[in-house]
């Protein structure tokens, strides 16, 4: 199992939970605490940086490395409700439907069509300036995005699972449907769920990040990597720290879960490479 | 064929109906929609007209039987910021996002294609490799830190390229490339993986006991059918193409519609919000449309099963 594990992927995931779990506690500043006379500081290794501000400061003098901390324990806790709510409706509805099937069935698969043929991020975008910017509002907008793909994968496994002998047995021996979906089906899809788990992380990520930089994310003062990126925006020609800094931390954490989720489905469900 | 344009177009006009319905239902039941319509300094008189207008003491049903008409009529209400009707100033943004999509698209086909098939055919070479990685790289990289990076390497470090709006053709070169590399690399991975399943089969392999020189099997035989899934998934691309014409303009200062649904977002412009996404449920129920259709006269296993 441990052969060839990916173990930069590791160790960058790693590094992230610990940044995200700690942050409190290995973050030099405050990540919000505003100091004018501290503003644009540049990294330290460029001239004029301090050894006070390793990663340098923003527009408003907060020192960015805490920043990229707490920046870390919002998309993680993102990422973690979004998947919950997200892959979990999928992996219930998946379920169902594919156990069910008959008329159920199409009915659901065509709510999963219609939902994936239409690009929900502008229904994210609608829900912030409706419902409001909030942690809530951008797990219920991220996980709109999910509940589909996850949903239509869950259905074909639980399709291929329930004609094999147990569950014809356990229907023989009276098991309700429920009892059925929840002790026979459920664990056999287990290995794919968990897999389309991995794998979406870095589209959680993504999202959140694309979302915060429209101004359609965690509110500020809250720091998001996203919306660290957008912040830094318009100072790239003097302060590029500000902007390619949160940026360099998003493409390196999707990229260390694209590749962990890419190794742990040939590992576990190698039947999935096409997705 | 008539028949499976007939239900994918019966299957758009359902999306339609739904976005629409969500889209009145957020608007209604989230919030004031009297505040959510009119900008901040308006009136006493501007409520009671609109409340006039759009039947808001009327009970829910008929309020959405007249905002239904009005959509059919094409009256989507006035931006706050602009002041002028939101589906005018949709059309007149139109065109500036319709010159970056199809360069983007063309620059992913002319960069895909030809590495896909080439890391299918030479599979575990040079090329496949740092074309895997490019992938695997595009796909992490989001969209709008790439347009960042571009100007901070391109504009301000090198002082070649322009860094926001439109103009001269170099203005084109970045936003072209940021909305392009998304594309370049799922449909690098797409082309990569079907070539692979096609090379395998059985008529490539009688095309080549055939004695077809291997350039005929491969750019012939093969990429044709190696196209089919890329048509077949476009919706997976769909999704991601409009993010990215959003961010990319944003960041890009593009005044496309992308751009447009940033400016609804920041000035919590809802009209204007209700209308863009409306008017792209349209746009996208079109194109997806004449996928469809493409997709059909391609593949004649779905134009002739009935």
């Amino acid at each position: 199992m441990m052969r060839n594990l990916p173990w930069l992927s590791v160790g960058i995931i790693v590094a992230m939970l610990f940044m995200a779990i700690f942050a409190p506690l290995i973050s030099p500043h405050s990540p919000i605490d505003q100091s004018l006379p501290e503003k644009l500081i540049p990294p330290v290794w460029e001239e004029g940086g301090t050894t006070k501000f390793i990663l340098g400061t923003d527009i408003f003098g907060r020192d960015v490395l805490s920043r990229l901390f707490y920046g870390a324990r919002v998309s993680m806790i993102v990422t973690a409700l979004a998947l919950l709510v997200g892959g979990g409706v999928g992996l219930v509805i998946g379920i169902v439907s594919g156990y069910v099937g008959g008329r159920l069935d199409s009915l659901l698969m065509r709510i999963v069509d219609a939902a994936l043929a239409f690009p929900t991020i502008l229904f994210a975008l609608l829900l912030a300036v409706t419902m409001g910017q909030g942690l809530q509002t951008i797990v219920i907008a991220i996980s709109l995005l999910l509940w589909a793909r996850f949903a239509r994968v869950v259905r074909g496994e639980v399709l291929a699972v329930k004609g094999r002998d147990f569950v014809a047995l356990a229907r023989v021996h009276g098991c309700s449907p429920m009892r059925i979906m929840a002790t026979h089906i459920l664990p056999n899809v287990l290995n794919t769920f968990m897999v389309l788990l991995t794998l979406h992380v870095g589209v959680v990520i993504v999202a959140e990040a694309s979302l915060s930089f429209l101004g359609a994310g965690v509110p500020p003062p809250t720091p998001s990597w996203g919306l660290m990126v957008a912040e830094g925006r318009g100072k790239i020609s003097s302060a590029w720290w500000l902007s390619l800094i949160p940026g360099i931390a998003i493409t390196l954490v999707v990229l260390a879960f694209n590749l962990f989720g890419d190794w742990l489905r040939d590992r576990l469900d190698p039947k999935l490479r096409q997705l | 064929m008539r028949r499976y344009i007939l239900q994918r177009l019966w299957q758009g006009i359902i999306l339609l109906a739904l976005v629409t319905t969500i889209v009145f239902f957020l608007g209604r039941l989230t919030g004031n929609p009297v505040d959510l319509m009119l900008p901040e300094d308006a009136t006493e008189e501007d409520r009671i007209a609109l409340i006039e207008t759009l039947g808001l003491d009327a009970p829910m049903y008929k309020q959405f039987g007249i905002f239904v008409v009005n959509v059919l009529q094409g009256d989507l209400g006035v931006s706050h910021r602009y002041r002028r009707p939101v589906v005018e100033i949709f059309f007149s943004r139109l065109p500036n996002t319709l010159k970056i999509v199809p360069a983007a698209m063309i620059l992913a086909m002319i960069m895909a294609i030809p590495l896909g098939i080439v890391s299918a055919v030479r599979r575990g070479s040079m090329i496949d490799r740092v074309s895997g990685t490019i992938a695997v790289l595009g796909i992490a990289t989001p969209n709008f830190w790439l347009g960042i990076l571009l100007i901070y390497i391109f504009s301000v470090q090198l002082g070649w390229l322009p860094s926001a709006r439109m103009g001269t053709p170099l203005h084109y070169v970045l936003p072209t490339i940021t909305l392009g590399t998304f594309l370049v690399a799922g449909f690098m991975r797409l082309i990569r993986s079907s070539m692979l399943d096609i090379l395998d089969s059985e008529f490539v392999k009688l095309a080549r006991i055939k004695g077809l020189s291997e350039t005929t099997v491969v750019w012939k035989h093969c990429l044709r059918n190696a196209l089919i899934p890329v048509l077949s998934l476009w919706g997976v691309f769909m999704g991601g193409l409009v993010t990215g014409a959003i961010v990319t303009e944003t960041v890009f200062a593009w005044p496309g519609i992308g751009r447009l649904t940033f400016e609804a977002v920041i000035f919590r412009d809802y009209p204007l919000l209700q209308a863009v996404i409306i008017m792209d449920a349209v746009l996208i129920l079109l194109i997806n449309l004449m996928v469809d259709i493409l997709y059909a006269y391609i593949d004649p296993r779905i134009r002739l099963a009935e």
